[in-house]
């Protein structure tokens, strides 16, 4: 087997919409990724879906089929997705829908089940799961009732079933990035359950892949010397069987690919680079060789694995009160006198009323002086103008409402020269909490379901 | 001579739970030993000092002639429950490449290896 290219059309939930297009059409590609789930984006579709059974999936997903399923289905290009959410059988059934309506039968849909543990939580925690908060030590049981969601980050081999059984799409709900590049690889080329070097590499090319552009020119420290980011090129990864890899990007698009805009990515997100953690392996990044064969074209080799662990990451979340917030613009001169005199202002007629935040729950930042790195970033003597903006937090929706009624008034009742107030007042939003957890992998992986239809 | 590291290095940072993480990178493999000598966990402790509530952690991935800094309790909260503008630590690489730091004039200049 020679290589394949894995490609990544979308970093994440709100990702530019025609980059996917962009990728698939603009050169050569075998597997295309999609991501779409934030860490709390689970809790947002759970809600969804208690409105709406057929609900709690990645609507942008469906539009993307409908663009692309022709091209997908001529071209034989697999689709590996977490667009599934909370619901991949909805999603299913909808893409079915779409290949119907476009005339196209014979479309392979596969859909990956079982990391949704929203209701198996009781049971677990009776079976002795504490499911504690691995940053703050607390067990899940007191809290068991305000829980939203929860779902197992699953890894690659369920993905590699659904593409053993011929599916052109595959729909995960909680998936790691990694595994969606890891997962073609493992299928094309064979590899042991037990071949941690080149799980790793898998994994390693998945890390790389994951946010989109970021490896390609986009967020990178010398942007002036990125050419053409408004068309950056979204990656492709051309994985070769004895786990090697080039990082590349289709012909003709913008942006760059080189050792340093790769290493960036590399240390994205990291915590220790020798322990890498993923279902599937661990990974260590200390073992990586980057080698610029080319224009747009780095190696990737030399990286080592171990064993994985006994344990799945869990990602909860849970309704942890409001938060609102809102911002004005002031100009000088004093504008950095006048945008605290207006933050103190809304604190003593909050206070007025009754309404009082604790200081941690209370955010005032001067945009356009250090507000962002304080201490760090030099400030001008006196700003021409500052954007003040100002945010409060509270487990009483009615406190976090009044907060937002204090704002408007400033135009008229606060120093001169505030203006740029047009968005009305803030809407109190829910605080979706994390919840971060370890389980015996065996717990979720008994309860595994891999399916496939067919338009 | 004492420089901006953004003159020998680039950064990319993102959030890790209720912190940052910052991957530190050198433009040239000749000045990865000084990012080791001279970026320590306590100088980027102090540079955050208003910033970064918890401690600091370093580590070295010396194959890519980058460190890497997991700045602890530095985002008011983390991700959704944070206030701030930046609830993701995405300023803080560029805000530690303002770090000034001693490099020989000779390294500058690229005449040592």
């Amino acid at each position: 087997m020679s290589t394949i290219r894995i490609g990544n059309g979308q970093g994440f939930w709100g990702d530019n919409i025609d980059a996917p297009i962009q990728l698939l059409r603009g050169g050569d590609l075998d597997y295309l990724g999609m991501d779409y789930l934030a860490e709390v984006t689970l809790s947002i579709m759970m809600r969804q879906k208690l409105k709406d059974p057929s609900a709690g999936y990645a609507r942008d997903f469906i539009g993307f089929i409908r663009t692309v399923l022709p091209d997908l289905v001529e071209r034989k290009v697999r689709v590996l997705t977490n667009a599934g959410g909370l619901n991949p059988q909805a999603c299913r059934a909808r893409i079915l829908e779409v290949a119907r309506e476009l005339g196209i039968s014979g479309v392979r849909v596969g859909i990956v089940e079982g990391d949704d543990l929203l209701d198996r939580l009781p049971d677990l925690v009776a079976a002795g799961h504490s499911l504690e908060n691995m940053d703050t030590g607390d067990p899940i049981k007191p809290h068991l009732d305000m829980m939203s969601s929860a779902n197992a980050y699953l890894g690659a081999r369920p993905v590699v079933e659904a593409l053993e059984q011929d599916a052109l799409i595959v729909l995960c709900g909680r998936v790691t990035d990694t595994a969606l590049a890891l997962a073609p690889a493992i299928h094309a080329f064979g590899w042991a359950e037990d071949d941690w070097d080149r799980l790793a590499a898998g994994t390693i090319a998945g890390h790389i892949l994951e946010c989109g552009p970021q490896c390609t020119g986009g967020n990178f420290t010398r942007w002036e010397e990125v050419p053409d980011l408004w068309n950056v090129g979204y990656p492709v990864v051309e994985a070769s069987p004895d786990g090697s890899f080039v990082v590349t990007k289709q012909p003709g698009s913008g942006g760059m690919v080189t050792i340093d805009t790769v290493s960036e990515q590399l240390l994205y997100e990291m915590g220790d680079p020798n322990t890498y953690i993923t279902p599937d392996v661990v990974a260590d990044f200390t073992s990586i060789q980057l080698e610029q064969e080319g224009p747009d074209r780095v190696r990737v080799s030399g990286i080592r694995g171990r064993e994985r662990t006994d344990s799945l990451k869990v990602s909860a979340s849970y309704l942890h009160g409001f938060k609102a917030s809102g911002q004005l613009t002031v100009v000088g001169p004093r504008a950095v006198d006048k945008a605290r005199l207006c933050a103190d202002i809304v604190w003593k007629r909050l206070e007025r009323a009754g309404v009082v935040f604790a200081p941690d729950n209370r955010e005032v930042e001067v945009l356009g002086t250090d507000a962002c790195l304080p201490g760090i970033t030099p400030v001008a003597d006196d700003p021409s103008e500052v954007v003040l903006h100002i945010g409060v937090r509270d487990a009483d929706f009615a406190k976090v409402e009044r907060f937002g009624k204090e704002l408007a008034p400033l135009v008229t009742s606060g120093p001169p020269g505030v203006t740029g107030f047009a968005a009305g007042r803030p809407k109190p939003q829910r605080v979706v909490a994390y919840w971060p957890a370890l389980l015996d992998r065996t717990e979720v992986e008994s309860h595994l379901r891999v399916s496939v239809e067919e338009s | 001579m004492r420089v901006p590291l953004a003159r020998i290095a680039h950064a990319r940072s993102g959030d890790k739970g209720d912190g940052s993480n910052i991957g530190l990178i050198a433009n040239h493999p000749r000045f990865f030993e000084v990012l080791v000598q001279e970026v320590t966990a306590e100088r980027v402790k102090a540079h955050f000092a208003r910033l970064c509530r918890g401690k600091v952690e370093r580590f070295e991935i010396p194959n890519l002639c980058a460190l890497n800094f997991l700045l602890h309790d530095a985002l008011g909260g983390g991700g959704t429950e944070s206030l701030k503008t930046d609830a993701q630590g995405k300023t803080h690489g560029t805000g530690l490449l303002r770090m000034e730091i001693d490099v020989p004039d000779a390294l500058l200049a690229g005449e040592l290896a």
